[in-house]
């Protein structure tokens, strides 16, 4: 049964007679000026113009409206490549400078918590070098992958309180040449996109009013040095972030609650690559199922790369003996890429996914069969070597 | 005691030493304020419903400082946590995900045999990593290592280099990385595995990688000028 709405209201009844609390967590941000006062590192400052957004226990975090530098997913990029690309197309939509880079790994933590072969070290001196290379060409980071920005978050506490973890990675990145540079804010896409949702309503070129959402919260977003995520009293009474609803909700489609929504999905970060009928198992029988029972979206939105890859990737084994699987899944980039007339398969690239999302296209109005044979054509014209690759102007044609 | 027989035959100095290196990583102390047995911890983590397994045991040994039980968990038990840090939803601030986290480290570190067997099929995931900067690459979709994803593997398999094409980024036209990492980027990150260490670790658990990982990375860093450490 979803969660009854009343208790919601109650707490937030109690919460606004009570009156602003404080925070029972420190404002890490202010350590992390204290130490570049002392020429520990130095803070890369959020560019202006930037945008205020509410934090769990009330605080402001600033989010850069443009001149992001574009921290990418290992898993976004090799194995869902249109979730990536919508965000790069509705940044272009709205005209915003950005910046790709080359000089950008992995936050490598995916492996380190599947697999442990790494320690704090080399985890810390890993983010402090990609943080350095985007301090380089003067663009701020933006962080699409939920375990990265989580795992980062973690580093983050960890360099502020501890000096002999400093003075490690600062040796490091002497002997790499990189800046040792904080940044002010550790960005991730979804609290951009949540930022912007208005603007993206604004040019929204589909009725989504028929459309039911369901929404998994990333567990790496909000289980993870949790004070930092956004939280927004009107949504579901600010007792669950309120990225990804609220975007889902300014382009008029309907969210619906199920009772399972703070469960992980599954991914396990071991587990999906070697131990996946765990990973199966939970995400069909904890999140699917329970979506479908509770809730029959049409669609499940999610923001970070593990869990569009488990829920996703998951359905297919069950259909086997499971009728009730079947929900589509991509992330609230993506839907709001197409809600906004973007190509789903030239920048949403929906045929990389495995669960059938050709009803919900149907649904929403998007001539998938047209939009195919686009598709179709760019890629013979590939075949033939017309041209290299698809461009931005070829995604927009 | 039935639990604690297991692993009788190790003799307690050797859990002792195992579980000091634990409880001497600097994030130990702030993973762990003591357990009420609220068993919240449980009611959130993914990994007890389907193994047995639970975070309120890891962190009742760990604070009770219960040797065996520390050893059995060690090598039965951490390698089933999802690391979603579910747990973190502990009213007393523990973080059993955590205190997880460091037990892995320790097993690696010290070469544990059943974190060679809980890693086994693994080594292609961290040769990847540490080589490449990417941690997943297109090329991975094939359909003999993800049969259970569906025929579309199989497509994404056929099409893999013309559907790269087809991907208006430019830095996203890779197959055997998630993205174009340039060369000097990747000679600053050998040179990370080098210096913390990270390369040691891996020779605890597969020399074999460690070797192939050490050839491929002493290329790059001698082109580059450098002498690995």
């Amino acid at each position: 049964m979803p969660i009854p709405l009343n208790v919601l209201d109650t707490r937030r009844e109690a919460r606004e007679e009570r009156g602003p609390a404080v925070p029972p967590t420190e404002d890490v941000r202010e350590k992390v000026f204290e130490l570049e006062a002392k020429g520990e590192w130095l803070v890369q400052r959020v560019p202006d113009p930037w945008i205020g957004v509410t934090t769990k226990y009330g605080r402001i975090k600033k989010i850069p409206i443009a001149r992001t530098w574009h921290h990418k997913s290992c898993g976004q990029c090799g194995h869902i490549p249109g979730y990536s690309t919508a965000i790069f197309w509705l940044i272009r939509k709205l005209g915003l400078d950005y910046n790709d880079p080359k000089d950008q790994t992995s936050c490598t933590a995916w492996n380190y918590y599947a697999s442990a072969t790494s320690n704090q070290g080399a985890q810390a001196a890993v983010a402090m070098r990609n943080f350095g290379a985007a301090y380089e060409s003067g663009y701020f980071p933006m962080i699409h992958c939920g375990t990265s920005y989580g795992h980062y978050k973690e580093v983050r506490e960890e360099l502020v309180h501890s000096a002999p973890l400093r003075d490690e990675v600062r040796r490091i990145c002497d002997k790499l040449g990189k800046p040792f540079v904080m940044p002010e804010e550790i960005v991730h896409y979804s609290e951009w996109i949540y930022a912007m949702r208005d603007e993206f309503a604004k040019r929204r070129v589909l009725d989504l009013s028929s459309i039911d959402v369901t929404v998994h919260p990333a567990c790496h977003y909000h289980k993870l040095v949790v004070e930092d995520a956004i939280y927004d009293p009107d949504v579901y009474g600010g007792q669950r972030t309120a990225v990804v609803s609220s975007v889902v909700t300014a382009l008029g489609a309907n969210v619906k609650d199920y009772s399972t929504w703070f469960d992980c999905c599954g991914f396990g970060f071991r587990h999906i690559l070697v131990q996946r009928d765990f990973t199966r198992s939970f995400a069909t029988l904890r999140k699917i199922d329970v979506m479908r029972e509770e809730a029959n979206p049409d669609v499940v939105l999610t923001h970070d790369t593990g869990c569009v890859t488990t829920l996703d990737q998951s359905q297919f084994a069950a259909r086997a003996h499971k009728p009730n699987v079947g929900i589509p899944v991509m992330s609230e980039a993506q839907f709001a890429a197409l809600a906004m007339g973007a190509h789903p398969y030239r920048v949403c690239q929906l045929h990389w996914h495995s669960t059938e999302y050709r009803p919900l296209l149907e649904k929403m109005g998007i001539d998938w069969r047209e939009r195919w044979r686009e598709f179709e054509d760019d890629l013979e014209r590939l075949k033939k070597d017309d041209k290299a690759y698809l461009t931005w102007e070829d995604a927009d044609a | 005691m039935v639990l604690q027989a297991r692993y009788a035959d190790v003799p307690i100095e050797e859990k002792q030493r195992l579980f000091d290196q634990v409880k001497a990583d600097e994030r130990f102390e702030s993973y762990l304020y003591g357990c009420y047995e609220c068993g919240i911890c449980v009611a959130a983590c993914p990994s007890a419903r389907f193994y047995d397994f639970s975070p309120r045991k890891i962190a009742q040994a760990a604070s009770r400082e219960d040797l065996p039980m520390f050893y059995e968990q060690l090598n039965d038990d951490i390698w089933n946590c999802s690391q979603c840090f579910s747990c973190t939803r502990c009213p007393r601030g523990n973080n059993p995900g955590g205190l997880i986290t460091i037990m892995r480290e320790v097993s690696i570190n010290n070469g544990l045999t059943s974190a060679k067997n809980a890693l086994e099929g693994y080594g292609r995931v961290v040769y990847k990593i540490m080589s490449t900067g990417t941690q997943v690459s297109p090329d991975m979709l094939q359909p003999n290592a993800f049969p259970d994803w569906g025929p579309h593997v199989q497509e994404i398999s056929d099409n893999l280099a013309l559907w790269r094409r087809a991907l208006p980024p430019d830095t996203m036209h890779t197959t055997s990385t998630a993205w174009e990492v340039d060369d000097k980027t990747l000679t600053e990150l050998y040179l990370i595995w080098h210096m913390t260490g990270v390369l040691d670790m891996i020779k605890q658990v597969d020399t074999g990688l460690h070797m192939i990982l050490n050839d491929v990375m002493e290329e790059l860093l001698e082109e580059a000028g450098f002498t690995p450490e």
